[in-house]
């Protein structure tokens, strides 16, 4: 089809396109750490992917160009649509699900190559698959099926498919130590035969890789997926870079590796924020079993108000501090509260939004979301810049946030977030939460703070909620 | 490529990522970790690749599976980036707009 302008696989013009195209991936996530530039590193990071696509297109031995083009078309419409019909709330979860098909990808290209190179010891053409391709092929494809599998649980998870809460076999641990025990020695067996190895062994090493994915995903809770997400993402990145060691690829070795690291970075500091380490996220199930469990069935005495009293309290304050959690981003309430925060300041009070380094749930979603809404950059104030402003606060409003805003992380040493950082509203001199129910939060604990002298709860949907009181204010 | 080329570049690329990565501000952690997802969507070039030398329906379907999702990684994450970025860059409304319609 395209004739002679075909590169060389591994020659001096395709290595050059392929180190600007990396060189752009590595720019563009450069630009991307700077809110004014960061719009532009994206499209310098796209840029690099097309010259990293067209290259290969042109490279010598690419061939059934009527199933590329298929792919290619099949795969960029599903990318246009879902991209652009999703809601920013459902951001997270659509990041697990692309995540998740390039680990499919990823899988699938190692049972490729695996049959390939089958193929070649049969035909003869060699004696037996070198070793340092086998071994980045078995990594790829494990590493490749185990993120495959635990990005569609986690998108699962957070579309609400399958309960958030830790789903928890027993002998969980055991189970899957002996899978990955048993994908080890299967990977050993087939390097060692690697004169004639088994495809039903390989396909074998896939299922077991990806009911692997499956066992470490359910048991973990609503409010550690960004971890996890994260985490497989950057597992994503290394398979990809091991694909690139197998098929001698520097644009794949390159970019893989890039996202290996920066996915790395970015897990521990979400783990950092959320006090947990990568390893506790992975091995306890959160919330499994909460020390204070038993007494959270029981009924506490609470205080809950309606929206006027909540509009009066608001409109005859000096400060007002909101703190805009998932519920917020779940009723889709952002235009509604900012709505508030402007008659608010209308009537001269100080709005601010303090917002947790978790709030939502990924690190910086809810800044997006109240960017969506328009609220200016100066009104978004970080947890640390907040907590020693909130004991000056008149009013703390809780909008559908709840793990964040528990006492319970400073207070009681067995909780299962203790020592979480949290946004101390407790300290404000009345605390509004706008909350559907008294019920637990992803953690599936108790929010202690609901049950305070001090704390007015609002049982309603957040959108609802704001809309009433900003009509409220108006009125008054 | 020999392997040992490979690895070396292995390592400076880590090292370059941490470098690069480890500088961003919280509010870009979702846009920075959706913009790496789409980087790697690069192993739809491994789908372009071997689907070169597939030589049975099995391996077509394969190949384009591979393909397709590959693509969906690319195309989404940069798209779903791009999306999200497109909030921060909308410039605020001047506070005088809102404050004249209110009329109360």
């Amino acid at each position: 089809m395209i004739a002679e302008a075909v590169l060389k696989p591994g020659g001096d013009a395709a290595t050059a396109l392929y180190i600007v195209s990396f060189s752009l991936f590595i720019f563009g996530v450069r630009r991307g750490t700077h809110p004014t530039t960061a719009k532009q590193g994206n499209l310098i990071a796209a840029v690099g992917m097309v010259i990293a696509v067209a290259t290969t297109l042109l490279l010598d031995g690419i061939g059934n160009w009527g199933l590329i083009v298929l792919g290619l078309a099949i795969g960029s419409a599903v990318g246009v649509i879902a991209s652009t019909r999703v809601q920013m709330t459902a951001m997270p979860q659509m990041v697990a699900l692309y995540n998740g098909v390039g680990g499919g990808a990823v899988a699938l290209i190692g049972w490729s190559e695996i049959r390939h190179g089958i193929g070649e010891i049969d035909s003869g053409v060699i004696s037996s698959i070198p070793l340092d391709t086998l071994i980045p092929v078995l990594f790829a494809a494990v590493v490749g099926s185990v993120s495959f599998w635990g990005s569609n649980i986690a998108f699962a998870k957070l579309q609400d498919l399958i309960p958030t809460r830790p789903l928890a076999v027993p002998g969980q641990q055991v189970i899957n130590a002996v899978l990955l025990l048993g994908i080890i020695a299967a990977c050993v067996c087939i390097a060692v035969n690697n004169d004639d190895p088994s495809q039903a062994v390989f396909i074998g090493i896939l299922v077991a890789a990806a009911l692997l994915g499956n066992l470490v995903v359910l048991p973990i809770g609503g409010a550690d997926m960004p971890v996890v997400i994260s985490l497989l993402n950057a597992f994503t990145g290394l398979s990809a870079a091991a694909a690139g060691f197998a098929l001698d690829n520097v644009a794949l070795i390159v970019a893989g590796t890039l996202v290996g690291s920066s996915g790395t970075i970015l897990t521990m500091e979400m783990a950092t924020a959320m006090n947990r380490s990568v390893a506790n996220v992975l091995f306890a199930g959160f919330g499994g079993a909460p020390s204070g469990g038993g007494a959270a069935t029981e009924e506490r005495p609470h205080t809950s108000i309606g929206a006027q009293d909540a509009a009066i309290k608001l409109a005859y304050a000096d400060s007002v501090v909101i703190v805009p959690g998932y519920g917020l981003a779940v009723a889709q309430a952002q235009h509604a509260v900012k709505e508030v925060a402007d008659e608010l300041e209308k009537r001269g009070v100080t709005v601010s939004f303090a917002i947790h380094p978790v709030a939502g749930r990924m690190p910086g979603h809810m800044n997006v979301l109240l960017a969506e809404a328009d609220v200016p950059y100066e009104q978004l104030r970080e947890m640390e810049d907040i907590n020693p402003e909130l004991p000056r606060t008149d009013v703390a409003v809780v909008v559908g946030a709840n793990d964040v805003t528990n006492p319970a992380a400073k207070t009681d040493p067995d909780s299962p977030i203790a020592g979480m950082p949290i946004i101390e509203v407790s300290e404000a001199q009345q605390v509004i939460v706008i909350k559907r129910s008294l019920s637990p939060g992803f953690a599936g604990i108790d929010n202690d703070l609901f049950y305070e002298p001090n704390t007015s709860m609002l049982f309603s949907d957040a959108k609802a909620a704001a809309t009433e009181i900003a009509a409220e204010i108006q009125n008054l | 490529m020999s392997l040992m080329t490979e690895i070396t570049i292995f390592v400076l690329a880590a090292f370059v990522g941490f470098e690069v990565i480890s500088k961003v501000p919280t509010t870009l952690h979702t846009p920075l970790m959706s913009q790496t997802n789409a980087i790697h969507g690069i192993v739809m070039l491994g789908g372009l690749i071997v689907i070169g030398y597939a030589n049975d329906p099995l391996e077509y379907i394969i190949g384009t599976i591979a393909i397709v999702f590959g693509t969906i990684n690319i195309v989404g994450g940069f798209l779903v980036t791009d999306r999200m970025l497109g909030m921060f860059s909308r410039k605020p409304k001047p506070k005088a707009d809102t404050d004249g319609e209110g009329g109360s």
